[in-house]
């Protein structure tokens, strides 16, 4: 199981462009961290999760 | 001496840059293209005789009539991804006070990938008339920090209210200020 934003999903083996393929988010308005660490945009496409991850995901919205 | 940066210098900017300024932090790092401008006057922290000024150099002359010794650098440029590292480079910590969503993103994404030594605050969510109580401030990554209620979006709540992006302001440049102090979010 992976943990994404506190809830745990059964993706272990997706990549993390797999990942927010299936999600709402959209890839410019968001950063990734990945037990503790931001995962750099250029890495989404390989960066595979593996069960026991704990994943981050911040969407920012408009406004300041 | 702690530099701190401010990318923007909007309803939060320019609030974030009074706070820490009154709260004697030595040095700041001003960054914004734009000019002050009349739907700027409910919430920024300008004046009506500084209409058409760079915010810059407004900023700069609001921030000296309050903390005459306070040590300021201007940049008037759009912030790209390409000037961020040199313009940034002097910087402790730097507060994300940009209006637009996708700027944020790109703005946190190239601090936290390229300046492993800098403090990161930024802000989502603070648009519209939600709740005061709703702003918090909460540790995203290890030098990230990230102030708003993370949901209200300028686009689907119609407006910004001075009064609650004054709030965001607040906890960012108090967060600034708990940094400072090593006085860390869990």
């Amino acid at each position: 199981m992976v943990k994404i934003n506190g809830k745990e999903l059964n993706i272990a083996g997706k990549t993390v462009a797999e990942y927010l393929a299936t999600t709402n988010y959209d890839p410019k308005r968001i950063a990734v961290e990945r037990n503790g660490e931001i995962v750099p945009k250029a890495q989404y496409g390989e960066t595979v999760l593996v069960d026991g991850d704990s994943i981050e995901v911040v969407s920012f919205v408009g406004g300041g | 001496m702690a530099t701190v940066a401010i990318c923007g210098l909007g309803g939060l900017g320019s609030n974030i840059a009074i706070s820490l300024a009154r709260a004697g932090i030595g040095k700041l790092i001003l960054i914004d293209y734009d000019r002050v401008d009349i739907t700027n006057l409910h919430r920024q922290q300008y004046k009506a005789n500084q209409i058409g000024m760079n915010k810059t150099d407004a900023l700069r002359n609001n921030l000296l009539e309050i903390a005459p010794y306070i040590e300021l650098k201007t940049y008037t440029v759009r912030i790209t991804e390409d000037n961020a590292t040199e313009l940034l480079k002097d910087a402790d910590i730097i507060c994300e006070a940009f209006d637009n969503a996708e700027a944020k993103a790109m703005l946190t994404n190239l601090v936290l990938e390229t300046m492993p030594d800098k403090y990161l605050v930024a802000a989502s969510g603070m648009a519209g008339f939600g709740s005061a109580n709703t702003i918090k401030t909460r540790k995203a990554m290890s030098r990230f920090y990230l102030c708003g209620d993370e949901e209200s979006d300028v686009q689907s709540e119609g407006s910004l209210v001075s009064s609650r992006v004054m709030l965001c302001a607040a906890h960012q440049a108090h967060t600034v200020l708990r940094i400072l102090a090593e006085q860390f979010e869990t």
